[in-house]
């Protein structure tokens, strides 16, 4: 209080000791700038003041932790499935047979069981990653028991092409029907349906190009194509160049209510095998190497319907899944024998034309009762029909041909601790052998997922 | 090959729409997006009320609303990363991918709680993040709200001003709205609470609720008969108010709770459209204060 009125008494005394006429203008120039004074202030009060409000409503405008900066950052997405079981089957697992179908391929660890007690399945490990805006990279490979490690995807996917199309490179599992681009730790049951087993050796991997199209209607409707390389079953050893395997799928689904969801599809695939081999035995029970080569057409249609209360699957949850295919093969069959004194020809063999028309389905229910407990049941059903040989080529000779209905019927009961781990207890009855061969197939299966998980399709 | 494509697509085109499509994820940020956008969008939220939005299936309807969105609100911190990539990638939609203008997350504006120290799935359904539940929080509708409005703007320039008014007009109300309610809650400020997941961790910091304790013992994980018991004996001498469970959460644990314990259950809308009184934002909030208020 001293200070000001002394420093006061001091300007008043400054200013009296001024002559008038200056005194005018100085007090002008001072009252210009305290006005400018007392504006700069109020607006920094001002300033004040808003920032103040601003944190009286909470939260300021706080950035988000920033990523860190590290070499790392970059990394992709890891995800690693550990899948393994134990099983106990009545028959040998080596001596399982599609009765009526040629062999598909050499036997997986995702399909029937192939030994007794315990198997590390397949182990998958997958990396992902945004390559650039435009594509996205994704990495799948399938470590198997036998110490081998098979490539099970590996391609590029654009991200919005516009027009809705999406198109994928590189090896991917086709889109054909609805368990194929599954992997089998999201599969429902321990082993692949026999449907899928019979015509696509448990799965229909391509090698090539995808193109995806999404049409521009309120209901989702999907279509694809897919041209590529096709090795594996029901193709091989073709010599022709470019492209093998030719694919189609048509997909729509949507909602009936808030409930019920539906998804069903139409697929086409088409490939020319140039020499598909199996090895056999002849009417002698002598060694046999049958090559088929010709057409292969397969036409699938797929249905899957999902219930959950009030569309929130987490306590209760019902799907029903069922699949057909049906396969018409074309073509030259050959059966050679490497002792020459053999019933099919020796070791020049035979070679005469060839025709079969196959089909399978199956339809399996699980259903949620519980949190974290599921109970499913699963009906396979195949039908070999009855291949039809020229007249060089004796079905005697081609025991595997024979005609047979395989049939298996699964039940499951699995229980998830989290989404992550899942155990699962499984019994099958299959008949796939042939006449008189029943096989009880009992699985104890563990699956886990570690690292980044990628969300699940429908 | 690219303008091939884009005579493709100029034929395929449907007749053009002059709003702009937004969707999102779960209903609160649909109602938002309408306070802001007004006549000037169209918006859906692709899941309800009573549905779990960790466990959405990316079922096809949901790619086929995805296809022509113009902009896709996600909630974000991996609350709905079990779905939302794959409706993203199979919707052929380049305008909603990640990163791009058309993609909006609502929680990368919010200051966020709970951001684990360190990430172990052992310790449950762990979002490094943090707890992605921020709706419950109504002043976090400013902070998303202004950044909707300028994304609106980006999207839709020849609106700007209609985006920036709705906001604004928004602010105002749910500012006098706020103030209401706070003065409302005062008298809860410290009570102690008992939450079945931790579904509303921003509620009771905002009203300043006091958790005594969780009914899962880690998050996503269900608790099991001994570690209620523990729960139990460990909340008796705290007299916990009330019991709180979201509505689409499972009702076992929280019910044995209330019934064993004496504890009052109340189940909380959540979102809009959670309870038959929450049929907007202010609406949500009013029944969620009333529903606390209720239990003396």
């Amino acid at each position: 209080m001293n200070r000001i009125s002394v420093s006061m008494l001091a300007a008043c005394g400054v200013l009296a000791s001024f002559p008038a006429a200056a005194a005018d203008a100085d007090l002008q120039a001072l009252r210009e700038e305290i006005a400018q004074m007392r504006k700069s202030y109020e607006q920094r009060i001002n300033a004040l003041e808003q920032r103040l409000a601003q944190a009286e409503t909470g939260r300021a405008q706080v950035p988000t932790a920033a990523p860190a900066a590290r070499a790392s950052s970059f990394n992709p997405e890891i995800g690693l499935n550990l899948q393994g079981a134990l099983t106990s089957t009545k028959l040998d697992p080596a001596s399982w047979t599609l009765q009526g179908f040629v062999p598909p391929g050499a036997p997986e660890e995702v399909g029937p069981p192939r030994r007794r007690g315990f198997t590390a399945q397949e182990t998958e490990l997958t990396l992902a990653a945004n390559v650039d805006p435009n594509f996205r990279g994704y990495l799948n490979l399938a470590l198997t028991p036998d110490n081998t490690v098979e490539l099970e995807e590996a391609f590029f996917q654009t991200l919005g092409l516009g027009a809705r199309f999406t198109l994928k490179g590189g090896r991917f599992l086709s889109g054909i029907g609805y368990n194929n681009e599954r992997h089998p730790h999201v599969w429902d049951f321990a082993d692949a349906p026999l449907a899928y087993t019979a015509f696509f050796g448990n799965k229909l991997s391509a090698e090539g190009l995808q193109l995806k199209w999404l049409a521009p209607t309120e209901t989702w409707l999907e279509l694809g194509l897919e041209a590529g390389r096709d090795d594996g079953f029901p193709g091989g050893a073709r010599n022709k160049g470019g492209s093998a395997l030719g694919a189609a799928f048509a997909r729509t689904g949507g909602d009936v209510g808030i409930a019920h969801n539906w998804r069903a599809g139409l697929s086409y695939v088409a490939t020319d095998p140039g020499a598909r081999a199996y090895d056999g035995v002849d009417a002698a029970g002598l060694a046999t190497r049958v090559s088929f080569a010709g057409r292969s057409r397969t036409a699938g249609a797929d249905f899957v319907w999902k219930w959950a209360p009030n569309g929130n699957p987490a306590e209760h949850n019902f799907k029903l899944q069922a699949e057909y295919f049906r396969r018409v093969e074309s073509g030259s069959l050959s059966c050679a024998e490497r002792d020459a004194s053999g019933a099919c020809g020796g070791a020049a063999g035979l070679s005469d034309s060839y025709r079969s028309s196959q089909s399978g389905y199956y339809l399996q229910g699980v259903w949620q009762f519980m949190p974290r407990w599921r109970l499913g049941y699963r009906h396979d059903r195949l039908d070999s029909g009855t291949t039809r040989l020229g007249p060089a080529l004796a079905v005697t000779d081609l025991p595997q041909l024979a005609a047979w209905q395989p049939l298996r019927n699964t039940v499951m009961l699995d229980y998830a601790s989290s989404e992550f781990a899942r155990l699962r207890l499984q019994f099958a009855h299959d008949n796939s052998r042939g006449p008189g061969l029943v096989d009880n197939q009992l699985w104890l299966q563990y699956v886990m997922s570690i690292g980044a998980h990628g969300a699940h399709k429908f | 090959m690219r303008n091939f494509m884009m005579a493709i697509a100029l034929l395929l085109a449907l007749p053009v729409q002059a709003a702009l499509s937004v969707l999102t994820t779960v209903p609160e940020w649909a109602a938002l997006a309408q306070e802001i956008g007004g006549d000037k969008i169209r918006v859906a939220a692709v899941t309800t009320a009573l549905q779990d939005p960790h466990r959405i299936e990316a079922r096809p309807s949901l790619i086929a609303r995805a296809r022509s969105a113009d902009l896709l609100i996600a909630t974000g911190a991996e609350l709905e990363s079990g779905w939302l990539p794959v409706v993203q990638r199979e919707s052929g939609n380049a305008r909603i991918q990640t990163g791009q203008p058309g993609y909006f997350e609502a929680a990368a504006q919010v200051r966020m709680l709970e951001i684990p120290a360190k990430l172990d799935r052992a310790d449950g359904d762990v979002h490094a993040s943090g707890n992605p539940h921020v709706n419950t929080d109504p002043r976090v509708y400013l902070q998303v709200g202004a950044a909707l409005a300028a994304r609106l703007a980006q999207l839709d320039p020849a609106h700007a001003a209609a985006y920036q008014a709705g906001y604004t007009a928004f602010a105002g109300r749910w500012r006098a709205n706020l103030a209401r309610w706070e003065q409302q809650a005062a008298a809860l400020r410290g009570q102690p609470v008992v939450v079945q997941h931790k579904s509303f961790s921003y509620l009771l910091d905002w009203l300043g609720l006091k958790e005594v304790a969780t009914l899962e013992p880690k998050p996503g994980v269900e608790a099991s008969a001994a570690h209620l018991s523990r729960v139990l004996q460990q909340v008796r001498g705290q007299k916990p108010r009330w019991v709180l469970r979201a509505v689409w959460e499972g009702s076992r644990t929280s019910d044995w709770f209330a019934a064993n314990s004496g504890t009052p259950l109340v189940v909380l809308p959540f979102t809009v459209g959670g309870s038959d009184a929450a049929k907007d934002l202010t609406s949500l909030f009013d029944d969620t204060l009333a529903r606390l208020l209720a239990v003396k």
